[in-house]
């Protein structure tokens, strides 16, 4: 009993920070049919944003309340790769909707300008750009309305730019000469070491769980709660919906599809962030560290079905699951008299690297029944 | 208004014979450090004439054609790893010793052959690709689908074989360039010299056949599968036939890509296998034009001898130039570099500035913002 509850919450640990990375794909994929190749690199802007946050948290000002910081670097880490996501909507994505392939290359090139961006610019200067994109994003949402007159919108839009860009400027010289790591250009990797209420573990029958993948658990539930609640109950969440069902019958309803896009991109994206923050207190992060993650997201999506949050739920975990009962050679020890043969072949597979080779082609044949994934869209279109 | 064909056909000579010309004076002027740079460019001409063969005509993006191109290369290596290594203890090569294993494995015992592994090369990189393809294609799964099973596949391809020390060598791949090939270092310049002509003469081939395909009304099945596949199938093809053929072809392309290009770099090894690799060949067609086979030589070719050129003098900066060119590429020049010649691009750009007539054309229809439909 014990060995089974353990592999589960194993497995469990495993399928939440599939769920947790993929959940923002699946959003941006299924509700907009956009492939995101630089999912990945807003999991590591995440993951960077978490270790900056961590650093301030460290001088002294701010050291009494050092251990929330996680609780901070989640918003952080949601709100920059959510104007990351946002700009890169505007700027290049917009330009492609109905085109997934050509999308698809041109994210593909966007992760590679952030990979080098990071390994190439010193952290101090990022986070100043990111917060002068922040705040030159907010900005306007706090100033009263009455400022935007016709004449003068151009001007107040022009002056919030550049009082956010000197606040830009300002922070991150202030960054670099309090926190010398953060002012050094450098690809090596860093290391995000959890609060003291994070390592050790919690005990109940005799087992011992993690604190960090009880905590990664956690912050997946709230997050997949958060986004269920925000698409069916929320105004915004139903218009997205609405988009995604039917764009120009929206349009003529008065629904401004294209806040919609952004709106929706840049969930998807924040949501990134967040995964960057789960796995930055696993391991350590560098520039490629959401490469590794990007494409076990996207079998959670093919496998899961599109569109449907129930079955990217329900495919992480299953993959997690099985992920964890080969690589880990459990299946041995749940069922020790297997016969040879099969022992043997298990025993091939127990290691991460065979046992996602296993997991793929399960998934491949998986797909041969149900191509659809496992929850398919219901429509009579030709093409499915 | 398109070119008229007789300058399309002038174009298109003098572009070939540029090519030509610049292959035969090569290793006439370049040291044999760039002649083997040019070599190794060459021979991944042909992975990217695969892919455009398959994306560029038939619209299947695959982002996995490194798996067949590593396949190739481990066929080829493995010949002359096993073709040079009689006198060693037990008569296999030098790495299975590290790993305590004292007989060769089963499946490696043909590639003694000569005669086996030139046609291995090709012919496994093709059937793997065929089932995989048949597998995909059978179940109607394209467009976005196919691209990332394409790239989880790769990425399983790539962790079989980095954990598989006692068989493959795992992590630290084959060398090639200590073993011998007719009594001759296969890393010694004359040897190079070698494989230079033959790349050179096997991409000349591999653009003939390719060019014999699409040509031929398979060629049009193809074609008709990327515009509308749907109305294919009502008009009773079987695209599923098609694709298979179309990807295990590629496939087989990719394998002799990959097995020049490992006698050429002197090594194969998983990281060929790597995501980045498979994203790149398909920019190397997007830049040179998709759906042309002379783009996807040179987009090849010349990409690749940039990336090395500028990777020695600014080591940084190649990635911000490469993810430019990806976005640049997409969004600017769909059809690609040679593409927007053909199509009149030079003309386009002349009338936008003002210098030239516009070009008289049909208003083109919008319906529902996704469709064009040209009258």
């Amino acid at each position: 009993m014990q060995l089974i509850i353990e592999s589960l919450f194993n497995g469990v640990a495993i399928g939440s920070v599939l769920l947790i990375a993929a959940l923002g794909l699946a959003i941006v994929f299924g509700l907009m049919g956009v492939i995101n190749l630089a999912h990945g690199e807003l999991m590591m802007l995440g993951a960077y944003s978490t270790y900056v946050t961590q650093l301030i948290f460290k001088l002294p000002a701010l050291k009494p309340i050092y251990n929330a910081y996680v609780i901070v670097a989640i918003g952080v880490a949601f709100l920059v790769s959510a104007v990351v996501g946002i700009l890169l909507e505007r700027s290049v994505i917009r330009r492609l909707y109905g085109n997934p392939l050509e999308t698809l290359l041109a994210t593909w090139g966007v992760s590679l300008i952030l990979q080098q961006f990071v390994r190439s610019v010193p952290l101090a200067y990022g986070t100043g750009i990111a917060i002068a994109l922040l705040t030159g994003l907010i900005l306007p949402i706090l100033l009263p309305k009455n400022l935007y007159k016709k004449n003068r919108a151009h001007l107040v839009k022009f002056g919030t730019w550049s009082v956010s860009a000197l606040i830009g400027v300002i922070s991150s010289s202030g960054l670099s000469a309090t926190i010398s790591k953060l002012g050094r250009a450098s690809a090596r990797n860093v290391d995000v070491t959890a609060p003291a209420w994070m390592r050790g573990g919690f005990e109940l029958w005799g087992i011992t769980f993690p604190m960090t993948r009880l905590v990664i658990i956690v912050i997946t539930g709230i997050a997949v709660l958060s986004v269920t609640w925000f698409l069916n109950r929320s105004v915004w969440g139903i218009r997205i919906r609405a988009v995604t069902q039917n764009r120009s019958m929206s349009d003529c309803l008065g629904i401004s599809t294209e806040t919609v896009d952004v709106l929706t991109f840049g969930i998807g994206s924040g949501l990134a962030g967040v995964a960057g923050v789960a796995i930055s207190l696993l391991g350590s992060v560098g520039p490629n560290v959401g490469g590794s993650y990007i494409v076990g997201c996207f079998m959670v999506v093919v496998l899961g079905g599109v569109g449907n949050l129930m079955g990217t739920i329900i495919a992480s975990f299953c993959i997690g699951i099985i992920t964890d009962l080969i690589g880990a050679g459990r299946l041995l020890t749940i069922w020790p008299q297997m016969p040879a043969p099969l022992a043997s072949a298990i025993d091939f597979f127990a290691t991460t690297s065979m046992a996602r080779v296993l997991v793929f082609a399960l998934i491949v044949i998986f797909l041969q029944f149900r191509p659809a994934g496992l929850f398919p869209q219901k429509g009579r279109m030709v093409e499915a | 208004m398109k070119l008229s064909q007789n300058n399309r056909r002038l174009f298109k000579l003098a572009i070939g014979l540029i090519i030509t010309a610049s292959i035969i004076s090569a290793p006439a002027i370049l040291p044999v450090f760039r002649l083997n740079l040019l070599g190794r460019y060459l021979s991944l001409a042909i992975v990217a004439l695969g892919v455009d063969l398959i994306w560029g005509f038939a619209g299947l993006l695959s982002l996995g054609q490194g798996i067949f191109f590593t396949l190739g290369g481990y066929c080829a290596a493995m010949y002359l790893q096993l073709n040079s290594s009689a006198e060693l203890p037990n008569g296999i090569p030098e790495f299975f010793g590290l790993y305590g294993v004292q007989k060769l494995p089963f499946f490696w015992e043909p590639f003694k052959s000569s005669f086996f592994t030139l046609i291995a090369i090709w012919l496994i990189p093709a059937l793997v690709a065929g089932l995989l393809g048949f597998l995909v294609f059978r179940n109607r799964i394209k467009g976005v689908y196919f691209s990332i099973l394409t790239q989880a596949a790769l990425l399983v391809f790539f962790n079989f074989f980095n954990g598989q020390q006692k068989l493959i060598n795992g992590t630290n791949g084959l060398k090639t360039d200590v073993t011998e090939l007719f009594g001759q270092m296969v890393g010694s310049d004359s040897m190079q010299r070698y494989f230079f002509w033959i790349t050179a003469l096997l991409v000349v081939l591999a653009w003939i056949f390719a060019r014999w395909i699409v040509r031929d009304r398979f060629g049009n099945v193809l074609i008709a599968i990327r515009d509308d596949e749907p109305r294919l199938r009502f008009t009773g093809y079987n695209p599923t036939f098609f694709k298979t053929i179309v990807f295990s072809i590629a496939g087989g392309l990719a394998g002799i890509s990959g097995a020049l290009y490992t006698v050429q770099s002197g090594i194969v090894s998983p990281q060929f296998m790597t995501v980045p690799f498979s994203i790149e060949m398909v920019i190397w067609v997007a830049v040179g034009g998709r759906g042309t086979l002379l783009g996807a030589i040179l987009g090849a070719v010349v990409i690749n001898y940039t990336k090395s050129l500028v990777s020695e003098a600014l080591p940084a900066s190649w990635m911000f130039i490469q993810g430019g060119l990806f976005i640049l590429v997409v969004t600017a020049l769909p059809e690609g570099v040679l593409g927007w010649f053909q199509n009149d691009g030079p003309k386009n750009l002349l009338s936008r500035l003002g210098i030239a007539r516009p070009i008289s054309t049909y208003p083109s229809l919008e319906i529902d913002g996704k469709e064009e439909v040209k009258p």
